[in-house]
């Protein structure tokens, strides 16, 4: 096993997606705008279909299967990004901020 | 020990690039201050992730990364970026002092434990392929077993688009 063979090994890339989501964590609790947590939250979601394509890659009879499902996690992650955006314009419409800690009106 | 001058050593130097395009992509995104600087690092992280597709052999795939995740999701992050005019990290937020560290922490502690978890199990042999994995296969798992799905994703996405005009239209007359 060389440094040159790693493509071919399985926990190679566990261990990238793995990397991916717990940057991905880590931006999410430590961005404090709105938009920063959306970036985070998509370094997550591209971890875990690193996993799918990596496990379906290497150990599923079918190899289509994890392709489909990384297919289906892109268009949920695209609906997702669409849904935050607005979200986050009508935020800002309504406080002039996309500061997480300024959006309070609940907070009496 | 493979020689670096033969077809399976240049991929793995290649690989070898990928990997680090991906995972200073991500730091990128993650770490700077400016978040015009954080898109371009997830599209950095994008396009990594999409080299890495390619070496889990699906094209198709890499392609669908760059079409979908580089060219919609970073553009539209960025079309946000410019409607919101968030302005600079340092300036919001009001903090204590061990928020940064302790989510630090937290990512740092997920990072180990799930690539430990990875590392160490004994993954089972790999099973015999039913088919080649090809867009052609693909297609036809698409059509047949998948069908339902394909058709509730057309759903999800119709109504996303809906949802997102209604949300950003609200407010606007107000103003």
């Amino acid at each position: 096993m060389s440094i040159l063979n790693l493509n071919n090994i399985l926990e190679v890339y566990l261990a990238i997606a793995a990397l991916l989501f717990g940057m991905g964590i880590y931006g999410m609790l430590h961005r404090r705008t709105l938009i920063g947590m959306l970036i985070s939250s998509e370094l997550i979601l591209s971890a875990a279909s690193l996993n799918f394509m990596a496990f379906s890659r290497f150990l599923a009879p079918d190899p289509t299967t994890g392709q489909i499902f990384t297919l289906f996690i892109m268009g949920i992650a695209a609906a997702e990004a669409a849904i935050a955006l607005s979200i986050i314009i009508a935020v800002y419409r309504n406080y002039k901020s996309i500061d997480t800690e300024d959006v309070a009106g609940l907070q009496g | 020990m493979i020689s670096l001058f033969t077809a399976e050593g240049l991929a793995g130097l290649v690989f070898l690039f990928t990997v680090a395009v991906t995972v200073s992509g991500a730091l990128i995104a993650v770490n700077s201050i400016r978040l015009p600087r954080a898109v371009t690092g997830l599209a950095v992280c994008f396009i990594g992730v999409a080299g890495l597709y390619y070496f889990l052999n699906s094209p198709f795939l890499a392609v669908m990364e760059m079409l979908i995740y580089v060219g919609a999701v970073c553009v539209t992050i960025v079309f946000a970026v410019m409607l919101a005019d968030p302005g600079d990290e340092r300036k919001v937020g009001r903090r204590s002092a061990i928020a940064a560290p302790v989510s630090f922490g937290v990512g740092a502690l997920l990072f180990w434990g799930m690539a430990l978890l990875g590392i160490n199990t004994m993954w089972p042999a790999a099973a015999a392929k039913l088919n080649d994995g090809s867009v052609k296969a693909i297609g036809h798992s698409l059509l047949t077993s998948y069908g339902l799905v394909f058709e509730l994703i057309s759903v999800v996405l119709l109504l996303a688009i809906i949802g997102s005009l209604a949300l950003a239209r609200s407010g606007r007359d107000k103003s």
